[in-house]
């Protein structure tokens, strides 16, 4: 119990909100990598699954980038991108490491939802003369649109998490109040950075169920892939 | 004087032989702990999963809070995961372990129970017809039948897992994550390559031999296939 309020007081303690090592500084930064890395992560995977799901070519691809996505552990990238040149620049491998990751839900959701739609709804799209460009926005991409959305919920909620990882490798945001608090072996620092993340990447998820809740029909998720 | 040794270690090379020559026991303890981290992890998360996707399999009241809270744990991000323990267990391995089995939960009672509730109903009747009591029900024809959906999700967390316990290397239990950690710090090239390149192959490794467990297991559905 004595932990949670030393941790109480550490959060409480406006001296630790203010000046670059602050919570709102590192809150910021965490928000800024998330959603630069989310619209990056977006517009390399999203045309790439649309034009894969319109062709019916390259699921198994979309499937195993997912499946090794998951096996590689996204601190090993980090590091590895730090050793190397472009570890030189500043946020740059951590951009590039959150970006890999938040590519495989993204890719795999888009192109099963493409997939998903209903061959005869495509053939009908056919029949009336409709050429490929406007059957894919037309017809498919409004219908996948339920999976493609939750494809961005489930990338945004891991960039979320993962941008925590990177403050391991010397990157910015949220996680860096714990492991700054692991090199002043101060465990009230710690659990107080514990409980901000963790609050922060459940607003997140909050917001992303309330938004698909208020949304048209159209745009409800079907359920979860990936 | 003696010149200092021309190899690849003094050049740090990516790519370096007599680092895996030099440093093997190190390799090999690292990857024993990476190995024993995960099977504890995964075989404890799976002793709890599987009562409680039968409990919320019978009780459908139940099922909300569980999924609900096995999803809430799921969205915390796993450096403040380790973190929020870390007044309950302190910096031991059991740290790594409990975040770990809290994070396979949630994937692990969701495909248990996706599997319980495909079980045919005409099979349920089926079985109940001929004398079967509700454990024997249970034992014998769900559970075996939700199999399949059990070892997809068995996998997933396996391989989730595997990439997870890098990050115990911040509270000093991370496995191949501890080489990584360590030789971040000192720049050590071949270091880093050499144990990311292990935990991928101890990843798909894991995934290859659960599949044989569950080729073994379900032969049924060999059977159908063919």
């Amino acid at each position: 119990m004595n932990t949670l309020s030393d941790a109480w007081q550490w959060l409480t303690d406006s001296a630790h909100w203010a000046g670059d090592d602050g919570i709102w500084h590192r809150l910021t930064q965490h928000l800024v990598l998330t959603v630069v890395c989310l619209i990056l992560s977006c517009l390399i995977a999203l045309p790439v699954a649309l034009v894969l799901g319109h062709l019916g070519k390259g699921g198994a691809l979309a499937v195993n980038i997912s499946n090794v996505g998951r096996a590689v552990p996204t601190f090993a990238v980090l590091v590895l991108l730090l050793l190397t040149p472009i570890g030189r620049w500043g946020e740059g491998p951590t951009v590039v490491a959150l970006v890999l990751f938040a590519v495989p839900p993204l890719l795999t959701n888009a192109y099963v939802g493409m997939r998903g739609v209903d061959r005869s709804v495509v053939q009908a799209a056919r029949g009336m003369g409709m050429t490929g460009r406007q059957m894919l926005w037309r017809v498919e991409l409004p219908l996948a649109m339920p999976l493609v959305l939750s494809g961005v919920r489930i990338a945004a909620v891991q960039l979320v998490a993962t941008a925590t990882i990177a403050a391991l490798a010397g990157g910015g945001g949220l996680g860096r109040i714990i492991t700054a608090g692991f090199n002043l072996a101060s465990t009230p620092q710690v659990v107080a950075g514990a409980v901000l993340v963790a609050v922060f990447a459940l607003i997140v998820e909050g917001l992303f169920e309330i938004g698909e809740r208020l949304a048209p029909g159209w745009a409800r998720g079907r359920g979860k892939t990936g | 004087m003696t010149a200092p040794p021309d190899d690849c270690l003094a050049r740090n090379e990516w790519i370096c032989g007599e680092y895996l020559s030099t440093r093997r026991q190190i390799i090999v303890d690292a990857v024993l702990q990476h190995l024993e981290l995960t099977a504890v992890s995964v075989l404890i998360a799976l002793v709890i999963a599987v009562p409680l996707a039968v409990v919320a399999r019978r009780w459908a009241l139940a099922a909300g809070p569980v999924l609900a809270l096995t999803t809430v744990l799921y969205t915390i991000p796993s450096l403040a995961m380790f973190s929020l323990l870390l007044p309950v267990y302190g910096l031991s391995a059991s740290l790594v372990v409990a975040g770990l089995v809290l994070y396979s939960l949630t994937l692990l009672v969701r495909n248990i129970l996706a599997g319980l509730r495909a079980v045919p109903e005409d099979t349920r009747q089926a079985a109940r017809g001929m004398g079967y009591g509700p454990i024997r029900l249970l034992l014998t024809v769900e559970l075996p039948l939700a199999l399949p959906a059990a070892m997809a999700g068995l996998r997933i967390a396996t391989v989730s897992a595997v990439s997870l316990v890098t990050v115990g290397a911040i509270v000093g239990f991370g496995g191949l994550g501890n080489l990584i950690y360590a030789g971040m710090n000192t720049y050590f090239k071949a270091q880093v390559l050499t144990a990311s390149v292990l935990c991928v192959v101890i990843a798909v490794l894991a995934d290859l031999l659960l599949l044989g467990v569950q080729r073994i297991l379900t032969p049924w559905t060999r059977a159908v296939r063919s």
